[in-house]
């Protein structure tokens, strides 16, 4: 699979039996443990090991749950809070289920936000990030479809405005409209469905991350200084350095983790979710999670026709292309230094970009009108100026701080 | 400078930016925060709170809003009211239940049974009531919450503040007055400060001294029973709210102590391992040198 050497030998006939025929072994030792791996990496990337546990407890918190929850609009609510009072442990279970969503997004954005940072998604880690990319918008629609299970208010209603986004869809739209809803509201039907796929993704999902990491461990971590490793001196073996490193950090991680999950276990969600779907009566406001904010700012920041595109379709077209310009950005950035360290004007427009992305988000939860009208169409261009104007231009005009001969120099400079 | 206490920054900045959970709309007064015995990582139920709580809200409001979820002998589960097996058993025969299976259609409650509801369904309820539907408590106390501007609801998040909905309950049950200049209110409506809209279709359902205490030293008050009725309610949404935070305590010192001793590992570890990353200007520096 990769050019490193494992120095798994098999002690005794039965491992060497095993090992000819089936290295499984040799295969866990070489990637789990041996695999070398920069030694300067620092907390930012952990988040890659965090996302893998959390995608576990996510699987197995939500397999619980499917055993005592009941698709059908009658009794999913009811269902639910039989979870909640009845099942033994039901509550925490349920809380880690629907708090873990949140902390995965959490650790999803940082994890993408490192690897905007640090170039990570350059040469040669272009597929791995497209695969991230790939991760990145399944979940979402995981986590859209799970929101839609325990059928309350905020449920049908934002199953009811996003479903709807696709009948913009020139031609295919209605007919996919109720191919996703399948009838012409969003429905038992839709709920079924919405279950099935709901419990069916996250295996897809799983699947996904053992080719992220497969294309990962071919050119190996990209790293701080985004040098590229040269020799042996500046690795270190997977286990156990960053497994005990990695492990600390999940830990901390899940501190703040079980604080929602014992203490606040709703806060993180809308009330009017704990109200039972009713398709005659509309919330104040329907707002998406949090974590699907932003795409919802930018989706709602197009309410003007451009030519023979409506603002509807305009803002259809916005929202998938802010996903979708992602599999483009290892050829938008052309700068050959990776870490963003070493880029003195990129550094800029990136916590630029930091910050208009979290205004997006706040921009998402605000009813559209007065100055937040104004406040999501800039927001939206910067978001996409920074993908199609700034990272081109920058690559050609900025002049880069010089870059650390190797890791093992950097690591050993003197001026510290 | 991307280090640990960056991290935790980020962490903290990302969960600040939640939205904030508003339920009821501003525009009104906010709903003043009361203090319950509930609130915070080692908040507990006052039995004799919940009792009281539950009394008013059988004596008054049981006529309108039903408790769907709630069975009888939830009432004496630990970390509830702890009524006594009897007490529940002697309460539950009260009740008539529509069991199909019984002589006549109806017979006497058991523990296990749940509250029957005050009406059939949505449409009778609403036909009693001049149109309006009185909610079910069974959850209520979660399905509401209150608006608070920025930044105050940011804290909320490091406080695990989660009493929005009894709050925002015993603010309504206070909020009755009259109505300002130039509002009319149409036959069978109220004016509340903390009602979203203002209007709400339920008359003034408590006051000063409509129901008896047993016992001396507690005041037969609107504020007290709505104190009450909705710590009560609080209890009916999050029945193993006890259980949870104490879980939840034994967790997170568990979490924190494990963590301290993991650092330390790998700080042993990795002693011998020179890893840090020097800045663009260090790297300068070196170059010259
Ligand atoms: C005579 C029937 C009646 C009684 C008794 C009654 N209510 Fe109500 N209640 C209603 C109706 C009707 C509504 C719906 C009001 C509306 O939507 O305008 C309501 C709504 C409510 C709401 C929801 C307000 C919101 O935010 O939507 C709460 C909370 C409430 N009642 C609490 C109580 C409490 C506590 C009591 C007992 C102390 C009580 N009610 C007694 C009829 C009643
Ligand atoms: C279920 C979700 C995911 C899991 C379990 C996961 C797992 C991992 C792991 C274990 C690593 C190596 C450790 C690390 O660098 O943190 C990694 C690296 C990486 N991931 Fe992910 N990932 C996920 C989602 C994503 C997404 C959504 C993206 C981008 C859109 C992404 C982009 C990357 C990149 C570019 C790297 C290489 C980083 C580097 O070496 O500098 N990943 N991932």
């Amino acid at each position: 699979m990769s050019s490193h050497e494992s120095n798994y030998s098999p002690t005794g006939p039965v491992e060497r039996w095993v090992d000819e025929r089936l290295p499984l072994v040799r295969f866990a030792k070489e990637h789990l443990m041996d695999f070398p791996t920069p030694k300067n990496l620092n907390y930012w990337w952990t988040f890659g090991a965090i996302l893998a546990i959390m995608l576990v407890v996510q699987i197995v918190t939500g397999i619980v749950l499917a055993m005592h929850y009941t698709p059908h609009i009658d009794l999913a609510f009811d269902s639910v809070e039989h979870i909640r009072r009845d099942v033994n442990g039901g509550r925490i279970i349920q809380a880690t289920h629907a708090v873990g969503a949140s902390m995965f997004f959490v650790a999803l954005y940082i994890h993408i936000f490192r690897g905007l940072y640090f170039g990570s998604y350059k040469a040669p880690r272009e597929i791995l990030w497209m695969l991230g990319v790939i991760i990145f918008i399944l979940v979402m629609a995981i986590a859209f479809m799970g929101y839609v299970l325990p059928w309350g208010q905020m449920s049908f209603w934002g199953a009811t405005v996003i479903t709807n986004i696709f009948s913009a869809v020139p031609v295919a739209g209605e007919p996919l409209l109720q191919l996703l809803r399948g009838g012409f509201a969003v429905d038992n039907p839709t709920l079924n469905r919405f279950f099935s796929l709901h419990y069916l993704l996250p295996f897809v999902v799983a699947a996904v991350v053992v080719l992220h990491i497969w294309a990962l461990h071919v050119p190996g971590n990209n790293n701080p200084i985004g040098v590229d490793v040269k020799s042996s001196r500046d690795t270190v073996p997977f286990h156990p350095y960053y497994t005990m490193k990695d492990l600390f950090a999940i830990v901390v991680f899940f501190i703040p983790f079980a604080w929602f999950v014992f203490f606040a276990p709703d806060i993180l969600g809308h009330p009017d979710n704990y109200i039972q779907a009713n398709a005659q009566i509309t919330p104040a406001h329907i707002v998406p999670e949090w974590y699907l904010l932003p795409f919802y700012t930018i989706l709602r920041a197009i309410d003007f026709n451009v030519l023979f595109i409506d603002s509807r379709l305009g803002g259809v077209i916005a929202m998938a292309g802010s996903l979708v310009i992602l599999f483009f950005l290892p050829w938008l950035d052309r700068s050959r230094v990776r870490s963003g360290t070493f880029r003195p004007m990129f550094k800029i427009f990136y916590w630029l970009f930091v910050v208009n992305f979290l205004v997006l988000t706040y921009l998402g939860a605000q009813p559209a009108e007065g100055i937040y009208v104004l406040l999501a169409k800039i927001s939206t261009a910067y978001y996409f100026a920074y993908f199609l104007i700034i990272l081109p231009l920058l690559s050609r005009i900025e002049t880069p701080r010089p870059l650390p001969a190797s890791i093992s120099e950097s690591v050993l400079g003197k001026a510290h | 400078m991307f280090k640990f206490k960056t991290i935790l920054a980020a962490l903290v900045g990302a969960m600040a930016l939640v939205a904030p959970a508003t339920a009821a709309e501003p525009g009104g007064p906010l709903v003043p925060k009361q203090s319950w015995t509930f609130a915070g990582p080692f908040g507990t139920y006052d039995e004799n709170q919940l009792q009281r709580g539950f009394q008013v809200y059988r004596e008054v409001c049981a006529s309108c809003h039903g408790m769907r979820l709630i069975a009888f002998r939830n009432l004496s589960e630990p970390g509830g009211p702890r009524f006594s097996e009897a007490q529940v058993r002697a309460l539950a025969a009260e009740y008539q239940i529509v069991d199909p299976a019984a002589e006549g259609g109806v017979r006497p409650g058991v523990p296990a049974d749940r509250f029957p509801t005050p009406f059939a369904n949505e449409q009778e309820a609403r036909d009693a009531n001049g149109g309006a539907y009185p909610p079910d408590f069974s959850v209520i106390a979660k399905a509401r919450g209150i608006y608070e501007p920025f930044p105050n609801w940011a804290f909320n998040y490091f406080t695990g503040y989660s009493e929005g909905g009894p709050d925002y309950i015993h603010a309504l049950l206070m909020g009755y007055r009259e109505p300002p200049e130039g509002i009319e209110l149409q036959p069978g409506q109220y004016y509340n400060d903390y009602f979203p809209g203002h209007l709400i279709s339920m008359a003034p359902p408590l006051q000063d001294g409509l129901v008896t205490y047993e016992g001396e030293g507690v005041p037969e008050t609107l504020d007290q029973y709505a104190t009450d009725l909705s710590a009560f309610l609080m209890w009916t949404a999050e029945p193993h709210l006890v259980a949870r935070k104490e879980a939840g305590f034994r967790v997170i010192t568990f979490l924190i102590l494990f963590a301290g001793l993991l650092y330390f590992v790998k700080n042993k570890l990795w002693a011998n391992v020179k890893h840090r990353n020097p800045s663009p200007d260090d790297v300068e520096r070196d170059a010259r040198a």
